[in-house]
C-alpha cells in the first residue's frame, strides 16, 4: 500500500501502526510508551503526527502515530508545525518534574529521554515551581532505583508484568504522583529484571553492577559477543574500560534473544574481573611457582615431546576453535570430551538427532511464535531462562491471535488486545519433575519422575501416531492427560516440543523426538528443541569424542601420559575420588583456564586462558547455530591468551616446527571444516579476519570515546600506540568505518540522534524485524537430510520408588548453578545454600520436617543438607542443587541412601 | 407539566418499596418489554424517542444500544452497567433519582438489558452515596424476590443478574472505559477507543454503560411511546431533564423540567434568582467541566444543541452559578485543583499539564503571577484539547479555564498587575 508522509509517497506493509511505519522508513519520530516488543498503548502522547482526511483537508488533526494503523492512501505529516509544537510540549511537560541530573545519572549519554528531548527541540524550561519527589527503593543486587527521574511511560510495568510475567513490580498512586516500584523494598523476583535498565527510557532503573565501576557508554570499548552462561547463545554487547569488563548489554538478534536477556546473562559477567583469575603461568613444585612465558615454554617442551602420549580433555564452555586446537595438538584419537559418561551420552544423543536434520530445531523467535508448546522434563526456567520467556510469548501471542480472529483490531493495539484476551492462554503443557513458574500459564501440568515423564511422552506420541506401541500400564488419568496434550499439539499449526539433558534421562530425549516426528506430517512442520548444559555443549558433542571416564581408562592403562585439560573443572563432572585418581595417574597435567578451581589446585602446570571477553571464538548453541564472539579487550598481560592460541603454540612445540605464521580463528575454522565435515560451513559464520569496508576496520570505540591521550598518563605521558587486533576486522580505535557493519559484527548500537539502545531500530530492516543483512549466526543443521529417522520404540518401565533408597536428581538454579556466573557478587548473593528436596510422604517416612538435616550417602561418602519439602515431588526421588560453588559432582540418576539426624538446624 | 421521573419522589417520604412502586405502574415496562416486544423493538422505540445520554455526552441512547452485537453469533456474555459514579462537581441529579426512586433505575436497567440481551448488570455507585447504596441493595433484593431479576423473568425466558458495586471515590471512574477497568479490579485508567465498549467492554465482552438518569427515562418511553417522550420536550432532544442550580441563588436545588427550558427560566423562576447583593457573573451550565456562559446567554435553551451552539455544553444539566463577589481566578483554581488531583496519571498532557495550570493559578492568587503566565494558561487550553489527551478529562478541565480567560480576562490580568487577588478586599 502507499501512504503519503509530508506529501511524499511511500510503499509500506499493511498491519503496522504509523509509528513503526515511520521508524522503519528511517523517519525520526520521538516516542516513549511504545516499544517494539510491547506494542502500543497511547499513553505518553509523544509520537503525535497530523492526519488528514483527504487532499482538501488543510487543518488535519493530531493523532498518536502509535495508535493509528497504516491504510492505503493515508495522508500524514510528521513535519507539520502543530504536531511538532505538540511533541515539543510533551517533553516540556515530562521534564517539569525530571531532576535534570544527567551529569550524575547512569543513563546519561545513552538516554532515550535525552535523545527525544533533543529530537523535539525542547530547550527552555518554563515550569517555575517545586518538583515532586519520590523515595527510592532497594530492589536487589541487579537494579538501582531512582524514581525522581521517572517520566511515567509505563513501559517498566508493561514489560515486567505483561511481557515477562513478573508480579512484584507495579504502578501505585495516581495523577502526577504515580510511582513505579514494589509494594515495599525487596529483591525483584523476576529473573528477567535486568531488562528494565534497557526498557526504561531514562535513569529510573539502571544496572547496579555497572554502578560499581561506572563508565559512560561513549567511553566503553565494545565488541559483539555471545553469552557464555547457558546453551541458548544470546547475543550480547560487552563493554570494557581500564582493563575491567564494565557491563553487558543486549545485542539484538531477531532470531535469538530479540530485545532481552536474562539476569544471569546480563549480570554474570564479573568472573572476568574476578580476584580468582589465573593471570600468570604456574608450574607447581618449584620454589617460585609463578613462571614467565620463557620458563613455561621450556618447561612444556619435554612434557609435550613425543616421549609422552598426550591426552586432551575438551570443554563444553570453550570455543569450537579452542577445542579443535586441542584436538589438533593431541590427535583426534586422544581427544576426549570434558564431560562425564552420562552427560556425553545424552549430549551425543541430542547431537545425533539434530544431525538427522529431519526435524526443525527452532530459534527462540520461532519458539515465541509457536501455537502449542510441550515442555517435557526440562526445567527451562533455570537451565535456559530466555527459552522460558520465549515460551511465555508463545502462550500469550497464541491467546491474542485467537482473540483477534473475530475482530478487526490490529495486533499492536496492546491494551485492547489484552482486554479481549483476559485470562486466555495458548496451549502449554508443562511436564516436569518439580513445579516451575511457567506452570502459572500452563494449560496442563504434570509432575513425575523422569521415567514417568518419558512414559507420558511416549503415550502422547502414541495418541498422535497410533501405529506406535501404547505405553503399558499407564493409568487412566494419565492417559487422558496424554490424549489432551496430543490433541492440542495435533491441532496446532506450529507446535514445539522442548526437552533437554538436565534430568539425566535418555528416555525423555527419545520421547520428545517421537512426539515431534509423529506431529511432523505433510504441511505441518513440528519443531523440536533440546536444552543442553553449556554454551558450547553441542559444538563439543559434534566433535564426537569419548567421555572423561574413557580418558581415565586410558591413563590407567598407559604410563607417561601428559594430560591437557581445556577450560574445565573436572570436579564438576566427576566424584572427587575419581577426579583425584585421574590427575594422579597422569605423569603430567596441564590445565588451561581463566579461573582457579579444584582442578587447577591439583594440576601441575597452569596456563592462563582468556575469558570470552578477551577472546575470539565460535560457539554452537542448542539450535545448532554457530555464533562468533569477539575480543572486547586485550587481556591484562601477555600471559593470558585465548586457549586456541596457547594450544597452537604448544602444537608448534610438540612438532618442533617453530611458531609458524600467526593463526587466525577463521583459519582454524577452515581447517575444522576439512577435518570434521559435520562442521561444514562454520567458517562462514562471520567475515574473515582481514575483512575491511572501504579498506577500514570496524572500531570498537565509539566516535565520542574520550581520554585516549590521558588514560594512561600516570604511567607514560605519551599516548600509547593503539592495540593491534590481527584476528578480526575490529580495531582498538575510534577510527575506522563509521557506517553500518555486517550484522554479526555490530560492536554497539548508536545512530545519529539515537544514543541509547533504542537506536537498534536503525539497524533493523524494519522495526522489530531482522537486522539489516540478516540476523547473525549460521545454522549448521539447516538443510541436512540424513537417513530417514525412525521412531524410538523403547518405552521405559514405570518409576518405582525403592525402600530406603532415593533416586538422586539435580535441581538447577539460574543463580548458583553456573560455574562462572557465581563469581559475580550480585549473582552469588542470590545463589541458594545447599539443601535437599523431597516429598512430604518421604519426609514423614524418615521422620523429618522442613529444616531437618538429611544425610545423603552416595559413592561411599556422606553429605548433609537441610531438608525442604516439595509437595509436588514424586515419592522416591530427592533433588539436590546442581553445580553450586564447592559442591561435589553427584552421580545424578543413581540411587542414594538417606538418613535423618532429626534435630532442626 | 409532566414529571415522569420525579412524580413519585417526595422529600418528606421514604422512597417507594416494590409493592408501592408497582401500584404507581412500576415494572409495567418490564412486563411489556419482555412479554410483548422483541429486543430490537425496544431499541427502536428508545432510539425514536430521541433520548440522549444524560451523563453529559448527549449521544442517542437507542443508537448506542444498536451497536451491540445481537443474534446467535453474538458473544454469549454481555453486560449492562449503570454509571452512578456521580462525581462531577456541582452535580447532584442522579443522587435525587437514586435516593428518591431506586426501583425506577432498576426497572430501566432490566428493560435496557433485555434490549441488548445482557444477562449481567452492575450499578457502579459513587462511594459517598451511602444512603443510595443501602436503598439499592434493598430494592435489588425486592426485585429478585418478585421475579423481576434472576432466572426466567416473568416467565419470558430472559435472565438478568444485578449487582451493586461501590467505587472508591475517583472522578475518573465516571469515564465509562475507566469505570470498566475499575470494575474489573484494574487501575481506573481509561481505554483507547476503538474498540468501543459496545464491542469490547467489561472483561472484553459487549457492554453498555448508561447514566442513571438515562435508564430512569427508559420505562416511561416503553410505557408511553417515543412520540409521548418527544412531546415532553421544548426542543429536539426528547423528554424531561433533571436540572440543578447551585451557587448564591435564593433557592438552590434540582427540578425535573421539559428538556430545552431556558437558562433564565431555570435561574429566575425555579432557583429564585440571585441572592440579595449578588450579581450574576458566570454560569457553568452542566458541571465543572463545561465552559462558562454569562448573563448574555440566559435566553438560550438548556438542551444539548443550543448550549453547544453558545460555546459550552449541557453536560449534566446542573449549573453552577458564579456571582460577582467570587474571584474567577480562585474559582477556576479550585476546579483545576480537583481535576489535577483526579487525573489518573496515564497520559502526559493531563498528568503534567493540569498540576502546572493549578500551580499557575495559585501563584496568581498569591500575587506571584507573571505576564507570561497568561500565555502559559492559554497554551494549556489549546494543547489539552480533545484528541491530544487520552480521554476527555483534561479537555473538560480546560473548558472552564478557557472560557474564564475569555470572559474574565481582566480579572486574571488584575491579579498580575495588582500582585494579588482584588477580591480579597471585597470579602
Amino acid at each position: 500500500m502507499t501512504i503519503y508522509i509530508d506529501n511524499k509517497p511511500y510503499e509500506v506493509p499493511a498491519g503496522k501502526n504509523l509509528l513503526e511505519t515511520c521508524l522503519s522508513l528511517g523517519i525520526d519520530l520521538p516516542y516513549f510508551c511504545w516499544h517494539p516488543a510491547l506494542g502500543s498503548v497511547g499513553a505518553c502522547r509523544q509520537c503525535a503526527v497530523k492526519l488528514y482526511k483527504d487532499k482538501e483537508d488543510t487543518h488535519g488533526r493530531i493523532v498518536m502515530s502509535c495508535m493509528e494503523g497504516a491504510k492505503d492512501g493515508l495522508l500524514l505529516s510528521v513535519a507539520d508545525a502543530g504536531a511538532k509544537a505538540f511533541r515539543k510540549q510533551i517533553i516540556e511537560w515530562l521534564m517539569t518534574n525530571h531532576p535534570h541530573d544527567c551529569p550524575v545519572c547512569d543513563e546519561g549519554g545513552s538516554c532515550h529521554l535525552q535523545d527525544m528531548t533533543v529530537m523535539t527541540g525542547h530547550d527552555y524550561r518554563r515550569f517555575q515551581y517545586k518538583k515532586r519527589t519520590h523515595i527510592n527503593q532497594y530492589l536487589g543486587p541487579f537494579i538501582h532505583h531512582e524514581m525522581n527521574r521517572c517520566i511515567q511511560c509505563y513501559r517498566c510495568v508493561r514489560y515486567y508484568r505483561d511481557y515477562a510475567g513478573g508480579d512484584d513490580l507495579n504502578v501505585f498512586a495516581a495523577h502526577h504522583h504515580v510511582y513505579f516500584g514494589r509494594e515495599k523494598d525487596g529483591i525483584l523476583e523476576s529473573p528477567f529484571s535486568g531488562n528494565l535498565a534497557e526498557v526504561c527510557p531514562t535513569g529510573v532503573f539502571t544496572d547496579k553492577t555497572l554502578k560499581e565501576h561506572y563508565t559512560r557508554k561513549w567511553d566503553l570499548t565494545m565488541a559483539p559477543s555471545v553469552c557464555p552462561h547457558c546453551s541458548l547463545g544470546c547475543n550480547i554487547v560487552a563493554g570494557e574500560r581500564y582493563g575491567k569488563l564494565r557491563c553487558i548489554g543486549n545485542r539484538y538478534n531477531g532470531e535469538v534473544n530479540g530485545y532481552f536477556l536474562c539476569d544471569k546473562g546480563r549480570f554474570g559477567y564479573e568472573f572476568v574481573n574476578s580476584e580468582n583469575r589465573l593471570v600468570k603461568p604456574i608450574i607447581r613444585n618449584r620454589t617460585v611457582e609463578a613462571a614467565d612465558e620463557t620458563q613455561l615454554v621450556s618447561h612444556l617442551g619435554p612434557l609435550l615431546s613425543h616421549s609422552h602420549s598426550l591426552i586432551g580433555i575438551g570443554s563444553p564452555r570453550a570455543s569450537v576453535e579452542s577445542n579443535f586446537a586441542l584436538m589438533q595438538l593431541v590427535g583426534k584419537e586422544n581427544f576426549y570430551q570434558g564431560v562425564n559418561n552420562d552427560e556425553a551420552y545424552l549430549n551425543q544423543r541430542v547431537a545425533n538427532i539434530m544431525q538427522y536434520g529431519a526435524l526443525h530445531t527452532p530459534s527462540l523467535k520461532e519458539i515465541g511464535l509457536a501455537d502449542a508448546v510441550l515442555v517435557l522434563g526440562e526445567d527451562i526456567w533455570n537451565t535456559a531462562p530466555m527459552m522460558a520467556l520465549a515460551v511465555r510469548q508463545a502462550v500469550m501471542k497464541t491467546a491474542a491471535a485467537d482473540a483477534l480472529q473475530h475482530t478487526s483490531l490490529p495486533a499492536w493495539h496492546d491494551m485492547a488486545v489484552r482486554e479481549l484476551v483476559q485470562d486466555g492462554k495458548g496451549f502449554l503443557a508443562s511436564c516436569t519433575v518439580i513445579p516451575s513458574p511457567l506452570d502459572e500459564i500452563s494449560s496442563c501440568t504434570h509432575y513425575a519422575a523422569p521415567d514417568d515423564l518419558a512414559r507420558m511422552g511416549f503415550a502422547i506420541a502414541h495418541y498422535i501416531e497410533p501405529s506406535l506401541p501404547p505405553v503399558p500400564g499407564l493409568d487412566n488419568a494419565l492417559a487422558e492427560k496424554a490424549k489432551i496434550i496430543a490433541k492440542a499439539l495435533q491441532q496446532a499449526k506450529c507446535p514445539v516440543v522442548i526437552s533437554g539433558t538436565s534430568a539425566y534421562n535418555e528416555a525423555l530425549i527419545k520421547a520428545a523426538f517421537n512426539i515431534s516426528l509423529a506431529l511432523d506430517k505433510g504441511e505441518k512442520k513440528a519443531m523440536l528443541s533440546y536444552v543442553l548444559p553449556e554454551c558450547n555443549s553441542l559444538g563439543l558433542a559434534m566433535m564426537q569424542a569419548p567421555s572423561l571416564e574413557t580418558a581415565i581408562g586410558r591413563v590407567q592403562r598407559e604410563k607417561d601420559t601428559t594430560l591437557i585439560i581445556l577450560e574445565h573443572d573436572i570436579y564438576r563432572s566427576l566424584p572427587p575420588s575419581t577426579a583425584d585418581a585421574f590427575l594422579s595417574h597422569c605423569k603430567n597435567s596441564i590445565v588451561l583456564d581463566s579461573l582457579h578451581n579444584r582442578t587447577t589446585q591439583k594440576a601441575q602446570v597452569l596456563i592462563p586462558a582468556a575469558t570470552f571477553a578477551e577472546a575470539d571464538g565460535t560457539l554452537v548453541n542448542n539450535e545448532g547455530r554457530a555464533q562468533r564472539f569477539y575480543q572486547v579487550f586485550m587481556p591484562a598481560n601477555n600471559y593470558i591468551k585465548e586457549s586456541w592460541r596457547w594450544l597452537w603454540k604448544m602444537k608448534a612445540l610438540r612438532t618442533a616446527s617453530g611458531n609458524g605464521h600467526p593463526l587466525h580463528p577463521d583459519e582454524l575454522l577452515a581447517q575444522l571444516e576439512t577435518a570434521l565435515p559435520q562442521f561444514e560451513g562454520i567458517s562462514r559464520v562471520s567475515p574473515p579476519h582481514d575483512f575491511r569496508i572501504h579498506g577500514e576496520p570496524i572500531p570498537r570505540e565509539p566516535h565520542r570515546y574520550s581520554g585516549r591521550t590521558a588514560m594512561l598518563a600516570n604511567i607514560a605521558v605519551s599516548e600509547p600506540k593503539p592495540l593491534q587486533d590481527g584476528d578480526s576486522p575490529l580495531s582498538y580505535t575510534m577510527e575506522g568505518y563509521q557506517g553500518m557493519p555486517p550484522s554479526s559484527m555490530i560492536p554497539f548500537f548508536w545512530a545519529p540522534g539515537w544514543n541509547s539502545i533504542q537506536s537498534v531500530n536503525k539497524y533493523q530492516q524494519e522495526t522489530g524485524g531482522p537486522l539489516r543483512g540478516g540476523d547473525p549466526g549460521l545454522r549448521l543443521f539447516e538443510h541436512k537430510n540424513g537417513s530417514p529417522p525412525a521412531f524410538f520404540k523403547d518405552t521405559p518401565e514405570a518409576f518405582t520408588a525403592l525402600p530406603k533408597k532415593w533416586l538422586l536428581l539435580p535441581r538447577f538454579h539460574i543463580f548458583g548453578s553456573g560455574e562462572l556466573s557465581v563469581y559475580s557478587a550480585s549473582v552469588q548473593e542470590l545463589s541458594p545454600e545447599p539443601y535437599i528436596l523431597m516429598s512430604k510422604h518421604d519426609a514423614d517416612q524418615l521422620g523429618a520436617a522442613n529444616g531437618s538435616v538429611i544425610t545423603l550417602k552416595e559413592g561411599g561418602k556422606e553429605y548433609s543438607f537441610p531438608l525442604k519439602i516439595e509437595e509436588a515431588l514424586s515419592d522416591g526421588i530427592v533433588l539436590v542443587p546442581a553445580g553450586l560453588q564447592g559442591m561435589v559432582a553427584f552421580s545424578w540418576g543413581t540411587w542414594a541412601l538417606l538418613s535423618t539426624q532429626k534435630n532442626l538446624v | 407539566m409532566e414529571h415522569p421521573l420525579t412524580k413519585n419522589i417526595h422529600p418528606d417520604r421514604p422512597p417507594l418499596n416494590l409493592p408501592e412502586y408497582e401500584q404507581t405502574g412500576g415494572y409495567a415496562a418490564v412486563r411489556t418489554a419482555v412479554k410483548n416486544m422483541t429486543p430490537q423493538e425496544v431499541q427502536l422505540r428508545v432510539k425514536d424517542s430521541n433520548l440522549k445520554g444524560r451523563g453529559g455526552a448527549g449521544f442517542n441512547t437507542g443508537m448506542k444500544w444498536s451497536f451491540v452485537p445481537m443474534g446467535p453469533d453474538a458473544p454469549k456474555t454481555k453486560y449492562l452497567i449503570a454509571n452512578a459514579d456521580e462525581m462531577e462537581p456541582g452535580t447532584f441529579k442522579d443522587r435525587l433519582l437514586l435516593e428518591g426512586n431506586p426501583h425506577q433505575l432498576i426497572e430501566g436497567m432490566i428493560v435496557a438489558a433485555y434490549a441488548i440481551q445482557a444477562n449481567i448488570s452492575y450499578i457502579f455507585l459513587r462511594w459517598a452515596y451511602k444512603k443510595a447504596a443501602e436503598l439499592i441493595r434493598k430494592s435489588i433484593a425486592e426485585a429478585y424476590a418478585k421475579g423481576y431479576l434472576g432466572k426466567n423473568i416473568l416467565g419470558s425466558g430472559f435472565c438478568l443478574d444485578m449487582y451493586l458495586h461501590t467505587g472508591v471515590g475517583r472522578y475518573m471512574c465516571g469515564e465509562e472505559t475507566a469505570l470498566l477497568n475499575a470494575l474489573e479490579g484494574k487501575r481506573a485508567t481509561p481505554r483507547a477507543k476503538p474498540p468501543f465498549p459496545q464491542i469490547s467492554g467489561l472483561f472484553g465482552k459487549p457492554t453498555i454503560v448508561n447514566n442513571v438518569e438515562t435508564f430512569c427515562c427508559v420505562p416511561h418511553i416503553v410505557n408511553n411511546g417515543a412520540e409521548w417522550f418527544k412531546s415532553l420536550s421544548h426542543s429536539e432532544d426528547g423528554g424531561t431533564k433533571i436540572y440543578g442550580v447551585s451557587g448564591k441563588v435564593n433557592r438552590p436545588g434540582a427540578w425535573e423540567l421539559p428538556m430545552g427550558i431556558t437558562m433564565r427560566e431555570l435561574l429566575e423562576e425555579y432557583a429564585g434568582g440571585m441572592k440579595n447583593g449578588f450579581r450574576l457573573k458566570g454560569i457553568l451550565p452542566g458541571g465543572a467541566s463545561t465552559d462558562f456562559l454569562t448573563a448574555q446567554h440566559l435566553d438560550i435553551k438548556m438542551d444539548f444543541t443550543s448550549v453547544a451552539a453558545a460555546g459550552s455544553r449541557l453536560g449534566t444539566g446542573t449549573m453552577i452559578v458564579m456571582d460577582d463577589a467570587t474571584c474567577p481566578v480562585g474559582f477556576v483554581h479550585n476546579l483545576q485543583h480537583f481535576f489535577a488531583q483526579e487525573s489518573c496519571g496515564w497520559c502526559t498532557p493531563c498528568r503534567e499539564g493540569l498540576p502546572w495550570v493549578e500551580k499557575i493559578l495559585l501563584s496568581l492568587e498569591k500575587g506571584q503571577g507573571r505576564e507570561e503566565d497568561m500565555q502559559l494558561l492559554q497554551m494549556h487550553t489549546q494543547l489539552l484539547g480533545p484528541g491530544n489527551t487520552f480521554c476527555a478529562l483534561a479537555p473538560g478541565a480546560m473548558e472552564p479555564l478557557q472560557s474564564a480567560l475569555k470572559y474574565f480576562r481582566d480579572d486574571f490580568e488584575h491579579h498580575i498587575t495588582e500582585k494579588g487577588c482584588p477580591y480579597n478586599s471585597i470579602r
